[in-house]
């Protein structure tokens, strides 16, 4: 097996563990909460969503840094799986909603007297979790072995994609697709039977997410050093010739991107307990463009660059619309076209030139 | 003129019989003493009495009751206007104005019947549009105790369209009549109408007792509903070619942009946004004066000023992203949220009222049930003349010459000294300077607000692969097909999930047919 990382990166990955595993529980928990040191949990929280979308953005960088497929429906399999959990976590509060029905209250109010049929099951932790994995790796699947089998690339699928997600955020949108339309899922009480809000279970689900996201690091390095990833570095650089060389290109590309897809249904899945609310605007085709940006600004197709570009733009963002709202869309619209202008390898690029 | 439909109300309406004794242009001064002094239904009755003589005079009369300008003096009905007074009833002046008079007070459930009786007397009125206007309202549903009235305007009415409309008012008013051929009669004039407010009561009827009558309501339904889906056919074809000239206009910029030049422009929606902007400003420059004319003004304002910011982005910005199709796509989604947050900070978040000219307001009626908006048919003339403008300028004109043989081989255009470079610029600011006409148009339909061409870029991106990248025809075609299919979808699924199928067929149709409708031919070079 190819080594996945040298000494330097193993240093770094392993006190990025430290941190999420020791210092955020310690710091959160044991640290009385009037000792400057504690750590609040709206800073748990906040850090929670961050690896979150690093996942997502461990997951396009695989697809778009490696294999050149820009997607633009990732915020779709990120809401996707999102939506299966928050319908266990609907199921998890019981009779305890408005209206004390053992319906969620969206129903009761559209006065519906039964589950719908995708809601089979929902009760169950085990059938969520695999939703969770199944709808957006399935959706995946067959839209990418379709799309790539017809060769549509670049832009057009891009496009294309966009096109899915935005038909989907219709979808999502509609009181009768029985997903809670507008408002969606929120007012969650419990997971697994844990109180959902209490520090312990969201220094829980914070070290999960952790764990997730360095699993996903590593399984993603593993994928690009094998001879599988170069091929499908290969694919990105000059797709016709590997081809030639009797490489069936539509299967490394179906492979990787329902791949990424399911990557992206599980961060979906750990992002709604921790945020505690999950509605259709996560489909809207700008929340797709925006994972793209930070895959940008971290540097593509550099993996770790992905999870420093999640970072660096919602800890921004986390900044600019409390302290100046108005002017965060100007920032973002700047590191978009500054980053595309000049910075092509992105942060990482500046990284490694010195 | 006045004896047929005299007699005929005073057949039915027992008041008016005091009125022959009165001279030719008297009113009937027992219903004006009634109106003016008696108490509750008395009052009521006395104006359906006013109302069945139908004399210019009750008109007169009863605006006097419904502005306060009507006192009594004792027993004498008075109108007292500007310090004059006058009898109500015989019209002759009264000098001075009586000491003891007082002023008559009409509470609401008056004042609504003395507005209904007066609508109900316009259809006396000499100018033929007061006439049909107050034919249109008693279509939608009138009193039956009308129908004196009706009969007498129809007696005097010359103009055809107006008799029409009268012909069914009474005719839907004689359905309950105690006369079997009455009834008939009424049924069959029915069936001449093309309204549904007729279909239903011909409905009700279809299952009366008489067998007859059952017979002559069924005939008379199947022809209002045929023509009904006549008009709700007509109405959604004309649905269709509306929804499709928006499309096209919202994709015809970005067929030049990114068809014939390759740029994946995010930010098109925002030129949309600007152009839209930009006639709500020119409209305020045109309040108080001249308002009707400003979108005289406004196109071409929209127009430069879209063009100017498509061409100030292609220097600043897209020019130095030519051949890298994914980075122009975010880098222009980038310059789509710097766009959006100016405009926010410019106009505010909300949403600006762009008002339409007179003479787009309103509608034209083709049949009862179809109502076809001028803004709408003017926007469809508009789309076909830019069409054709940019037909023109693209295939007759020499920057036309110019954009096409640099689009199409680059480095050859260069050698033949074409200024490829300059004619990237002119051709974006082009592309952009036409999203701009689209919300020129766009303000004239909805709300103006920083979001607006958000809604189109996917819309518009469709529509452009759809009908095949580098075809301005093809984008027409791909248009009117999505246009249509969505209006015919939306009739019977809502327009949601419309949507969504339009969506859907269209990545099932670009994953069967990667190149769109209409391929371009020659080598397709993979890059």
């Amino acid at each position: 097996m190819t080594r996945l990382y040298g000494t330097r990166g193993w240093l770094i990955l392993g006190s990025a563990a430290v941190v999420a595993f020791v210092l955020f529980p310690v710091f959160n928990l044991l640290v009385p909460a009037d000792h400057p040191l504690h750590l609040s949990n709206f800073w748990v929280t906040l850090a929670g969503k961050i690896l979150c979308y690093a996942i997502v953005a461990v997951a396009l960088d695989l697809v778009w840094g490696y294999a050149g497929i820009l997607s633009l429906g990732h915020g779709l399999f990120f809401a996707l799986g999102g939506y299966a959990m928050g319908m266990y976590l609907m199921r998890q509060i019981g009779r305890e909603g408005q209206y004390q029905s053992d319906l969620p209250d969206f129903m009761v109010f559209l006065d519906w007297k039964e589950f719908p049929w995708h809601w089979w099951n929902s009760e169950h932790f085990w059938w969520a979790a695999l939703l969770v994995v199944l709808v957006p790796g399935l959706l995946a699947f067959v839209f990418g072995f379709f799309a790539f089998r017809s060769r549509v690339k670049g832009v057009y699928f891009s496009i294309i994609t966009q096109a899915l997600t935005f038909a989907a955020m219709l979808l999502f949108f509609r009181n009768n697709t029985g997903f809670g339309g507008n408002n969606g899922f929120t007012d969650f009480k419990r997971i697994l039977g844990f109180p959902i809000t209490t520090p312990g279970t969201r220094m829980a689900l914070f070290t999960i997410t952790a764990a997730v996201l360095i699993a996903a690091l590593l399984l993603a390095r593993w994928v690009v050093t094998s001879k599988f990833g170069r091929v499908l570095t290969a694919i990105r650089d000059a797709e016709q010739r590997v081809m030639f060389c009797g490489y069936d290109a539509v299967h490394y590309k179906v492979a990787v991107f329902t791949a990424s897809a399911v990557l992206c249904g599980i961060a979906g899945s750990l992002y709604v307990p921790q945020v505690g609310i999950i509605n259709p605007s996560e489909m809207s085709p700008a929340n797709s463009i925006e994972i793209a940006i930070w895959v940008a600004v971290g540097g593509r197709g550099t993996l770790a660059g992905a999870v420093l570009g999640a970072g660096l733009v919602n800890g921004a963002k986390s900044y600019f619309t409390v302290a100046f709202p108005e002017y965060w869309l100007y920032f973002l619209g700047l590191i978009f076209v500054i980053v595309t202008l000049f910075m092509p390898r992105g942060v990482m690029g500046l990284v490694a030139r010195r | 003129m006045l004896s047929g439909g005299r007699l005929a109300a005073a057949a039915l309406l027992p008041a008016v019989a005091v009125f022959f004794s009165g001279t030719a242009w008297a009113l009937d001064g027992a219903a004006v003493e009634k109106l003016a002094l008696g108490e509750g239904d008395e009052r009521i009755a006395a104006i359906s009495a006013l109302v069945s003589e139908g004399d210019p005079k009750a008109v007169d009369v009863l605006k006097a009751l419904a502005e306060g300008e009507m006192q009594t003096s004792g027993r004498r009905v008075l109108i007292v206007r500007g310090g004059k007074a006058m009898d109500a009833v015989t019209g002759e002046a009264v000098a001075p104005v009586p000491a003891d008079s007082e002023d008559v007070v009409a509470n609401n459930r008056l004042r609504a019947a003395v507005g209904d009786a007066l609508a109900l007397l316009r259809l006396l009125s000499p100018v033929r549009a007061e006439r049909l206007a107050s034919a249109k309202t008693l279509a939608g549903g009138a009193d039956a105790a009308t129908l004196p009235l009706v009969q007498r305007a129809l007696a005097q009415e010359s103009d055809a369209e107006i008799r029409a409309l009268l012909e069914i008012i009474a005719a839907s008013m004689q359905l309950k009549s105690e006369s079997r051929d009455a009834r008939l009669a009424a049924i069959r004039t029915l069936g001449r109408s093309s309204s549904a407010s007729s279909k239903t009561l011909l409905l009700e009827l279809a299952n009366d007792a008489d067998p007859d009558i059952r017979r002559e309501a069924h005939m008379s339904l199947d022809a209002v509903e045929k023509r009904l889906a006549l008009g709700e056919w007509l109405g959604l074809a004309f649905a269709g070619i509306s929804l499709a000239s928006i499309l096209l206009l919202a994709a015809l910029g970005l067929a030049i942009t990114y068809g014939l030049m390759g740029v994946i422009n995010m930010a098109h929606g925002e030129l949309i946004m600007i152009g839209a902007y930009t006639t709500y400003v020119v409209q305020n420059l045109f309040r108080g004066s001249a308002f009707d004319w400003y979108l005289a003004a406004a196109v071409p304002a929209a127009f430069v000023v879209s063009g100017l910011v498509g061409m100030a982005l292609e220097r600043t910005v897209i020019r130095w992203l030519y051949g890298r199709p994914l980075e122009t796509l975010l880098a222009t989604w980038g310059i789509s949220l710097i766009l959006i947050q100016a405009v926010r900070t410019l106009f505010g978040a909300q949403n600006v009222q762009v008002e339409n000219p007179a003479f787009m307001s309103g509608g034209l009626q083709v049949l009862s049930n179809l109502v076809l908006p001028w803004s709408r048919i003017y926007i469809v003339a508009f789309v076909a003349l830019v069409l054709a403008g940019m037909w023109i300028l693209l295939g007759k004109t020499r920057l036309g010459l110019f954009i096409r043989g640099v689009t199409q081989n680059r480095a050859m255009a260069s050698c033949v000294g074409v200024p490829t470079a300059r004619v990237d610029t002119w051709a974006f600011g082009l592309g952009s300077a036409i999203a701009g006409l689209a919300g020129c148009a766009l303000s004239q339909l909805g709300n103006v607000g920083p979001d607006l061409g958000q809604g189109y870029i996917v819309d518009s991106f469709l529509v452009v692969v759809f009908g095949g990248v580098g075809h301005l025809a093809g984008t027409a075609y791909a248009a009117l097909v999505l246009g249509f299919a969505n209006k015919a979808l939306e009739s019977w699924s809502g327009a949601v999930l419309a949507k969504i199928a339009v969506l859907v067929f269209i990545i099932f149709f670009i994953q069967r047919r990667p190149q769109g409708l209409f391929a371009l031919r020659g080598r397709a070079v993979d890059t």
